[in-house]
């Protein structure tokens, strides 16, 4: 038996053993997701029991070195241990911006002192993170943006404002792109910089959303004082560092992990609708869209994993997480289409337990968000034609 | 199985696609279409191919094969995808050789195994005979008599029909219309009496025929497999050639997209690179990701063929979907951003279109696979 498959089935035995059934469910609502951090509460207790056994093997982050929190292991073991939680329908333990996002930017351009720092609070969900990126004139522009760190000694002062922070009023720290030289051309002047969001100075505002949440925030800073060793990477080169981000978010926004798990559609679209003689979805062409839909979602599942498989042979286009964000976030958006159409009349109710909360227009409503958070679908199109297929002009 | 080929697969890649780029450009489609030729492939390119083992791909090792698998002849097709070459790599190279090696009698294997890898027999595979791929729709009679059968019926777009030295005919030895019980092969050679074959000429320029069977007689020992027990086996040799037909849509449509991308790079109109306006980048970026995700969809299901059979069934018909609406989508699209040019017989972008269109049609088309996806799925 080799290496590997010694793995999987240890990994499998263990998932067994503990991970309780309670966390072997697709989520149901937001309240399901552990999100870590100073305040964090767990909203069940097998939450806790399997976020805390979780950490302690380091697989909160399991492809982290084991110095930074993280559980040492190899792409391929990596791959296994996704491939045994997708087959039993665990859910991950803990989500986290600091996971998805600053965690490999600062493994990749943070000094050894800030990896210390920040990473192993990370992996064991002690602060939760924010990004503070757009600004209400730099959206999709996100280079033109504003919010500017004068030079006070050792240290800068911070003014401005950010906008669509997602969570910033319940994160503890924030990763922010700052403008440290307003005479340098728009890409060269930009700083990535890390603070406690506890500073004073620093304040949120929610955004309602047509889903009736508020997942997103205005941010604004009035003088924020922050010592200048919180700069990741260089000084003015923030641009680097912010792109390199950027492609783990797309791949976190394309939501590769999530799908394929609970019912299938046609199912759930067959406890709504009702189903002929022969046990085929009686709304024929529902049942056509719903087999085209999962007809993608199944080519998309397939490029996912090849992806992963490129990058580890080194194969892979640095740009393609634009591809994946772009297909991913379409795709989701499709989905929610085809459960409102599948639900009906049942799907529209917005308040009551029945519908737990109008969860699914909720989520539909959502998804309107996917291709325009962590840019838009024109800006990915646009990225791929430049970058991949080297496209002439703008 | 990592989704990517390996270094062997690589190097086979390397070889089919220089042999076939060099000897069989599109521009030999097109020769062999103005000349009508009689045969509509090319004997002596398919020896070179045989020489260098192609044809013998998926024939086992002890019948003078190489052995390989569904990946392998995926990626001979693929290359055949983008030039289009004519030849019977899919249907005795593909569908022969894997129906033979997985279920026939040892002397059924002796006889033409090791014919096939050497390239000197030719097979075609006789399923449908509606206007749309129905399988379990064959009606195709074949009842006892003596010690073997008689068959009655017909059958349409037979590939290469009308070259073969062997048919592989599904035929009814039992059950109705619609059902799998019942299904059985038979090897009948195309000389027998009562067989009338007719050329079709299709629109792709590729080879096809129509086959009536009238009281053709055949022996109980050119049973391919089980009497009635044909469902089975039928319908993996069809999935191994989904597989490969999808694989060409990879190629074809990678082709095509490339020759689109490089015209958007040269053509000028209203005094800019037509590949500057952001409607064309746009589109062409949507279908580099449309043909991404499909090549890691039929890789998958060539793997998952080549790995575990038995269930590859839902894997394939994701792939042959996909392949068949992505191939549509960038013939279409390679028509339209070359403009007026496209629709010219002077320019090659139309032969891909056509043969898009006959490989969206073979072995099902994208419709059928979702359909047959939803069932499997259960709704």
């Amino acid at each position: 038996m080799s290496d590997l498959e010694t793995f999987r089935r240890e990994t499998r035995a263990w998932l067994e053993a503990n991970c309780p059934p309670e966390m072997r469910r697709p989520m149901t609502s937001e309240s399901d997701t552990y999100w870590g951090g100073r305040n964090a509460k767990f909203s069940s207790e097998p939450q806790r029991v399997w976020f805390e056994r979780m950490r302690d093997k380091g697989w909160t982050v399991p492809d982290w070195p084991k110095e930074y929190g993280g559980g040492g292991l190899e792409p391929a073991e990596h791959k296994v241990l996704r491939e045994e939680m997708a087959a039993m329908g665990v859910r991950s333990p803990l989500s986290s911006f600091g996971i998805w996002m600053l965690g490999p930017a600062l493994l990749k351009y943070g000094t050894e002192a800030q990896k210390k720092e920040h990473l192993p609070d990370i992996a064991a969900g002690l602060i939760r993170w924010c990004q503070g990126y757009s600004e209400p004139n730099a959206g999709s522009d996100l280079a033109s943006l504003q919010t500017r760190a004068d030079s006070d000694g050792d240290d800068y002062i911070i003014n401005g404002q950010k906008i669509w922070t997602s969570y910033a009023n319940y994160a503890d720290w924030i990763f922010c792109l700052v403008r440290t030289d307003p005479a340098a051309k728009k890409h060269d002047g930009i700083s990535f910089i890390l603070f406690d969001m506890a500073s004073k100075g620093v304040s949120t505002k929610p955004i309602l959303l047509i889903s009736g949440y508020s997942p997103f925030c205005e941010t604004f800073f009035d003088n924020v004082r922050v010592p200048k060793s919180h700069v990741v990477g260089q000084v003015n080169r923030g641009w680097d560092v912010a792109k390199y981000l950027l492609q783990h978010e797309r791949a976190m926004i394309s939501g590769t992990g999530e799908r394929g798990i609970g019912r299938p559609l046609g199912q759930v679209a067959a406890d709504s609708v009702g189903s002929d003689d022969s046990g085929r979805l009686d709304d024929a062409v529902l049942r056509g869209q719903i087999a085209a839909f999962d007809i993608d979602e199944a080519a998309f599942a397939a490029v996912a994993e090849r992806a992963v498989d490129l990058a580890k042979a080194g194969q892979s286009h640095p740009a393609f997480s634009s591809a994946m964000k772009y297909y991913g976030t379409e795709l989701n958006k499709r989905r929610h289409e085809i459960l409102m159409s599948a639900g009906g009349i049942d799907a529209l109710e917005w308040e009551s337990e029945r519908s737990r909360g109008g969860a699914r227009p909720r989520a539909w409503l959502r998804t309107k968000a996917n291709s325009i958070e962590g840019g838009t679908s024109e800006v990915m199109l646009g990225i791929v034609a430049k970058r991949i297929l080297d496209l002439p002009g703008a | 199985m990592p989704l990517v080929l390996t270094e062997e697969q690589s190097m086979l890649r390397d070889s089919a696609r220089g042999l076939i780029s060099d000897k069989a450009p599109v521009s030999h489609l097109r020769s062999l279409r103005d000349s009508k030729d009689e045969t509509g492939f090319s004997r002596e390119l398919w020896k070179a191919f045989a020489e260098m083992g192609f044809s013998g791909l998926l024939v086992p090792e002890n019948f003078g094969g190489s052995g390989l698998g569904c990946v392998e002849a995926g990626i001979v097709m693929e290359e055949i995808g983008r030039t289009l070459m004519p030849s019977p790599f899919l249907s005795t190279a593909v569908l022969a050789a894997s129906a033979l090696s997985r279920s026939g009698n040892d002397a059924q294997k002796s006889a033409h195994l090791p014919r096939i890898a050497d390239g000197s027999l030719l097979a075609a595979l006789a399923i449908d005979e509606g206007a749309k791929h129905r399988p379990l729709q064959i009606n195709l009679q074949a009842v006892r008599s003596g010690n073997g059968f008689k068959l009655n019926g017909a059958k349409a777009l037979v590939v290469d029909g009308h070259t073969a030295d062997l048919l592989i005919v599904a035929a009814r030895t039992g059950g109705a219309a619609g059902e799998r019980d019942g299904l059985t092969l038979f090897l009948v050679d195309p000389k027998a009496r009562g067989i009338a074959i007719e050329r079709t000429v299709m629109v792709d320029a590729h080879n096809a025929a129509r086959i009536e069977f009238s009281n053709v007689e055949v022996n109980a020992d050119q049973v391919l497999g089980e009497v009635d027990q044909g469902g089975a086996l039928l319908e993996g040799v069809l999935n191994i050639g989904r597989g490969a037909v999808a694989s060409e849509m990879v190629g074809l449509s990678e082709e095509v997209f490339g020759r689109t991308v490089t015209y958007l790079k040269e053509r000028k109109q209203f005094g800019k690179l037509i590949g500057e306006f952001q409607a064309l980048q746009h589109r062409a970026s949507q279908l580099y990701i449309d043909i991404e995700i499909t090549r890691a969809a039929v890789l998958k299901a060539l793997q998952t063929l080549d790995g575990d059979f038995e269930h590859a069934g839902a894997a394939v018909s994701v792939a042959k979907a996909k392949a068949g609406t992505t191939a549509t989508l960038a013939v279409q699209e390679g028509v339209q951003m070359h403009g007026g040019m496209g629709m010219t017989d002077q320019f090659d972008i139309g032969f891909f279109m056509k043969r898009a269109r006959v490989c969206q049609e073979l072995f099902g088309d994208s419709n059928y696979h979702a359909d047959q996806l939803a069932r499997m799925k259960g709704y």
